[in-house]
């Protein structure tokens, strides 16, 4: 008989660090397998979601891997080998760490009082643990202007850098931005940018976040606040529906910072910077804080009377089809649930509609196969860019395919009407041209999909002049591929909003009116008899004096949808209720106007593209009376006769959990187990409704171009006339002023210079804009910016054609 | 000053083609600049960054380590005198002091007609021929006072000094800051060594062409 066991082969690498024995993986460095063993290595230029470098030599430890004998290596530099043997503690290690620090300390200027970074310095936690009591420099230190502004967002200190690499290695690696670099050489290096070309980053926050002292400040946050005198809560940002985790910070009732948390599963640490300094609109000035009657400021009671007789009257005139509800892609899961149940069940209204005719059919999105981020950012996997821009609308989406493609090996496949800021990094481009349609791309598309690889489809709505019907089709071949869809519909929290029933047709947990039904009625009680409008069909009911009053949840339809014209006669006709954070357009002439909690002002939760429900927490308190929007549901509810019995948003998930069958399993215990958030993916069954199925498509009508004409693409920018950059301070000058942009040989035609003023002209309304030639742009189309203020491109549109023809003239 | 000429871009082209990736033509395509302009300006590095596929920002930080590419306009001639050990020793400073008189600017300017701008340097590594000094990077050995006004005169006359530079190919020439070679080389596409992906090659590329 044979001696030897048989055993499985070794896995991992066995590592003996301060005398403890570990397993490590393979290929796992040194400070990473310490940190696992609970040791903790001093470091200032590593960071676990950028390649190592070994710049500083903080983290220089005995390393015996056999041989040599032990010698002081950079922990983040050398990868675990069988049989090593690590000291982070002997005297040469304490002597090198001691050495090191007095070295960094030489040049650094010891600022710390006036420093933003006091308190949460690495710089100076490293020295009180590890570093000398003093040094034995005596000379002058290194001096430089300080600090000199390195984007609009960002300031520099060169006096302070420590020359880690940090910021300029995610410049380069991260955000795919390599504006700043190391400059000159020795002690006179520097971190800068090249003249007059900024640090003009979406993602310039980050850097701010991971320079390990006080070189890079944020301007919003500069000698604000101290580390010890804040106020945190970890959050969601909702600046776009990547739901990015941060912690949310605040001082005296303010919310001073957002600082992103690595969740593997969505952000990996990162945030852009709309999400970042977007926050800073929470604590505007020009915040809504008490309700108003035809504009005058009135007490809840009498606003909350005015409003509810609205309603009833309306009812009582022409039956609950009277009423509709747009908007609540900004409240939380709970606030939305609240609304859907009070429009639907309270009102009897089907007339509901979170997105502003700039999105996807809500039963189509919510019935297609969902992807997760991580499968999307899965290395050698397929991305399919069906219609969409990520960089421009969903930031850090943009971060993790960027990093799929680049460090993951992903193929990178892209289907629209022009360049996104990915583009660089397809290796297939199917552009459409305008007389084609996205669907014969789809197709095309499809005959290159490499094989036996899970392929993530990003779908949206890149421009409001794209027939949905159209996405839809091309959508569909892609999903007979095999294909799992991210949606990227990037208000908030519109993928929440829809999932609680925000939508035509839709009642909770993504399931359709006629099929929900009978198990709603018991649940609820009545729901609506025939599925409703949606947005575009609301306000045109408006304009025809069908739909007599409209509330306006959180949207402003004048400036984001897609015909202004209708919007002004729906406006002119039907009385408006506005339940919002701030005062817009659209709510100018409202009847009443509810002044609601914003971001880091409540409790509750949020859910992201993948359908990922992530926690929401409160770190201020709104301005005057505004309340959170499920209270101003309920409230409203109360009044018209139904208690809904909400108490706290924790009650009112539970209660989504309960009757919810995509929310199943979801209980306050199931979410708070994981801190990455949980996806919301139940299907029903167990007495529950079925959620929508992938949906039967009809084939899109194609409308041909008549020669004389432009078809127009309207594309969305990162910083636009949104609430969250408009009265965010830093924000606020960012947009970019709107532009005509066209094929250089269409520009050609046209004769006319750079910048010219050109007319663009559609059936409904023309606007002006200077014109310029750009090889992004497909030929025989017309590319302008939809969400940006100044000349509105929405007076072109019209609401009930799902394309824009239009033609250009000069002046002369 | 400007981006690169059209004829310029044109070798720029035929040197990048020498390397697997574009980004290691940079320094060579920084040479190309200074020969052009005499400096490298902040408009060429924009478009040596377009001609290789990175951002000014990362042109500038290579050419910001090197301290012989100059980012300001200097002198048709450059003058580096040495004033380390050797140099020192035998009277490197003291030259430095009269080149300073002679030409009426501190070390680290230039004339006022461009024509000279003077450096104080370390040891260039001609010890043996102390005290000496280079223009244009061309060798004078063993400069007495009297030898720098000669060069100086004559350069500022138009003509080649009549004291040849050592080591300065056969005719001795000292062309203005910024040429390296006054012969500018070609290779023939068939003759090119190792222009393979490095990342697909077995060993050295070198080598299995061989
Ligand atoms: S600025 Fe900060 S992050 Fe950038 S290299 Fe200096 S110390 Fe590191
Ligand atoms: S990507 Fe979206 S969720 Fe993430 S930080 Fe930006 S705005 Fe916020
Ligand atoms: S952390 Fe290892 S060298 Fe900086
Ligand atoms: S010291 Fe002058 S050349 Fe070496």
């Amino acid at each position: 008989m044979s001696e030897t066991i048989d055993t499985p082969p070794k896995t991992t690498v066995s590592v003996q660090i301060n005398g403890h024995a570990i397993e490590a993986e393979p290929g796992e460095l040194v400070i990473e397998a310490a940190a696992r063993a609970g040791v903790h290595i001093p470091r200032f230029c590593y960071h676990p979601r950028l390649s190592p470098v070994g710049m500083c030599r903080m983290c220089l430890v005995d390393i015996d891997a056999g041989g040599r004998g032990p010698a002081l290596q950079p922990s983040c530099m050398v990868p675990v080998s069988e049989a090593m043997v690590v000291d982070t503690e002997s005297d040469r290690v304490r002597k090198a760490q001691d050495g090191v620090l007095e070295f960094l300390l030489i040049n650094h200027p010891l600022d710390c009082p006036v420093c933003d970074k006091g308190g949460e310095c690495p710089l100076q936690d490293n020295t009180i643990a590890f570093g000398p009591a003093e040094s034995r420099f005596v000379e002058e230190k290194r001096h430089y202007e300080k600090p000199i502004p390195i984007s609009d967002l960002v300031l520099l200190d060169r006096e302070r850098c420590i020359l880690c690499d940090r910021c300029t290695r995610f410049a380069k690696e991260v955000a795919g931005d390599p504006l700043i670099h190391f400059q000159g050489r020795g002690s006179r290096t520097e971190v800068n940018t090249f003249p007059d070309a900024p640090f003009s980053s979406y993602f310039s926050g980050n850097t701010v976040q991971i320079c390990p002292v006080g070189a890079l400040t944020s301007s919003s946050y500069r000698f604000k606040a101290r580390p010890w005198d804040l106020t945190e809560v970890e959050s969601t940002c909702t600046g776009c529906s990547v739901g990015c985790s941060v912690t949310l910070q605040s001082s005296r009732n303010r919310v001073l910072r957002s600082l992103g948390v690595d969740n593997d599963a969505v952000n990996w640490g990162w945030l852009c910077d709309r999400g970042r300094f977007g926050v800073e609109s929470v604590n505007s000035e020009e915040r809504l804080s008490e309700p108003l009657i035809q504009g005058r400021g009135a007490r809840w009671a009498d606003a909350l009377r005015h409003a509810t007789e609205l309603i009833a009257d309306a009812v009582r005139a022409s039956g609950p089809a009277a009423v509709g509800v747009i908007g609540g892609a900004r409240l939380t899961n709970e606030s939305a649930y609240a609304w859907a149940k009070l429009a639907k069940h309270v009102i009897g209204t089907d007339n509901v509609d979170a997105q502003l005719g700039d999105g996807l059919p809500a039963s189509f999105v919510l019935g297609l196969p969902r992807a997760t981020i991580a499968e999307a950012g899965a290395a050698k996997g397929t991305i399919v860019l069906l219609g969409t821009d990520p960089k421009e609308t969903l930031g850090v989406l943009y971060l993790r395919l960027r990093h799929a493609v680049v460090e993951g090996g992903a193929t990178l496949i892209e289907i629209g009407h022009g360049a996104s800021g990915l583009s660089k990094l397809a290796q297939h481009r199917f552009w459409a041209s305008p007389g084609g349609s996205l669907v014969d791309a789809a197709r095309q598309a499809v005959s290159v999909l490499p094989s036996g690889q899970p392929i993530t489809v990003v779908l949206g709505r890149g421009t409001v002049t794209e027939d949905p019907a159209v996405l839809a089709e091309a959508a569909m071949i892609l999903a007979a591929a095999g294909a799992r869809f991210l949606p990227a519909l990037s208000r908030g929290n519109v993928m929440g909003a829809l999932d609680m029933g925000l939508a035509p047709g839709l009642l909770p947990g993504r399931v359709a009116l006629e099929s929900g039904r009978p198990y709603f009625a018991q649940a609820w009680g009545a729901v609506p008899a025939a599925t409703g409008y949606d947005s575009a069909a609301m306000l045109q009911a408006a304009a025809d004096g069908k739909l007599s009053v409209l509330v306006l949840l959180g949207a402003n339809p004048l400036d984001d949808f897609p015909d202004r014209d209708l919007v002004q006669r729906a406006l002119a006709k039907a009385s408006v209720i506005a339940v919002d954070t701030f005062a817009n357009p659209s709510s100018a002439g409202a009847a009443v106007v509810l002044p609601a909690a914003a971001h880091g002002e409540v409790d509750g939760t949020t859910t992201n593209i993948e359908g990922r429900i992530l926690a929401l927490h409160q770190v201020v308190t709104p301005p005057g009376t505004a309340r959170a929007d499920w209270i101003i549901a309920s409230e409203l509810a109360l009044r018209l006769g139904t208690d809904l019995g909400f108490e706290s948003a924790e009650q009112i998930w539970d209660e989504i959990e309960a009757v919810a069958s995509s929310h199943a399993g979801l209980d306050r215990a199931a979410l708070a187990l994981n801190s990455e958030g949980s996806v919301a993916a139940g299907v029903g069954g167990g007495g529950r409704p079925a959620v929508l199925a992938l949906p039967e498509v009809p084939p899109a009508v194609q409308l041909p171009l008549d020669e004389a004409s432009l078809r127009l693409v309207v594309r969305r920018k990162m910083y636009d006339g949104g609430t969250g950059t408009a009265h965010s301070q830093s924000l606020a000058a960012l947009p970019a002023s709107n532009a005509l942009r066209l094929h250089p040989l269409d520009f050609q035609g046209l004769s006319v210079g750079e910048g010219e003023l050109v007319t663009v002209v559609a059936n409904q309304g023309s606007i002006e804009l200077p014109a310029f030639a750009d090889a992004d742009v497909v030929r025989g189309t017309a590319s302008v910016l939809g969400n940006v203020s100044g000349a509105t491109v929405n007076h072109l549109l019209v609401a009930s054609s799902p394309i824009t023809d239009v033609r250009l003239e000069v002046r002369r | 000053m400007s981006r690169l000429s059209p004829q310029n871009e044109a070798v720029a082209h035929e040197i990048i083609s020498r390397y697997p990736w574009k980004k290691s033509a940079l320094i060579p395509l920084l040479h190309l600049a200074q020969e052009q302009d005499g400096y490298v300006s902040d408009e060429a590095m924009v478009h040596l960054g377009e001609l290789v596929d990175v951002s000014p920002a990362e042109v500038l930080g290579t050419c910001s380590f090197y301290e012989m590419f100059k980012r300001e306009p200097v002198g048709r001639y450059l003058v580096n005198i040495c004033t380390n050990i050797s140099c020192q020793l035998l009277g490197g400073e003291e030259l430095l002091h009269h080149a300073e008189h002679a030409l009426g600017i501190k070390a680290g300017n230039t004339t006022g007609d461009g024509l000279f701008t003077i450096e104080d340097v370390e040891c260039i590594a001609a010890c043996t021929e102390a005290p000496c000094l280079t223009v244009n990077y061309r060798y004078f050995y063993k400069v007495e006072d009297g030898d720098f006004d000669a060069i100086v005169e004559d350069l500022r006359n138009g003509r080649q000094p009549t004291r040849k530079a050592a080591e300065s190919g056969p005719e001795g020439q000292i062309p203005p800051h910024g040429t390296l070679a006054l012969q500018r080389q070609h290779i023939p596409a068939d003759r090119v060594a190792g222009n393979a992906d490095p990342d697909r090659a077995s060993a050295p590329v070198w080598l299995e062409q061989a």
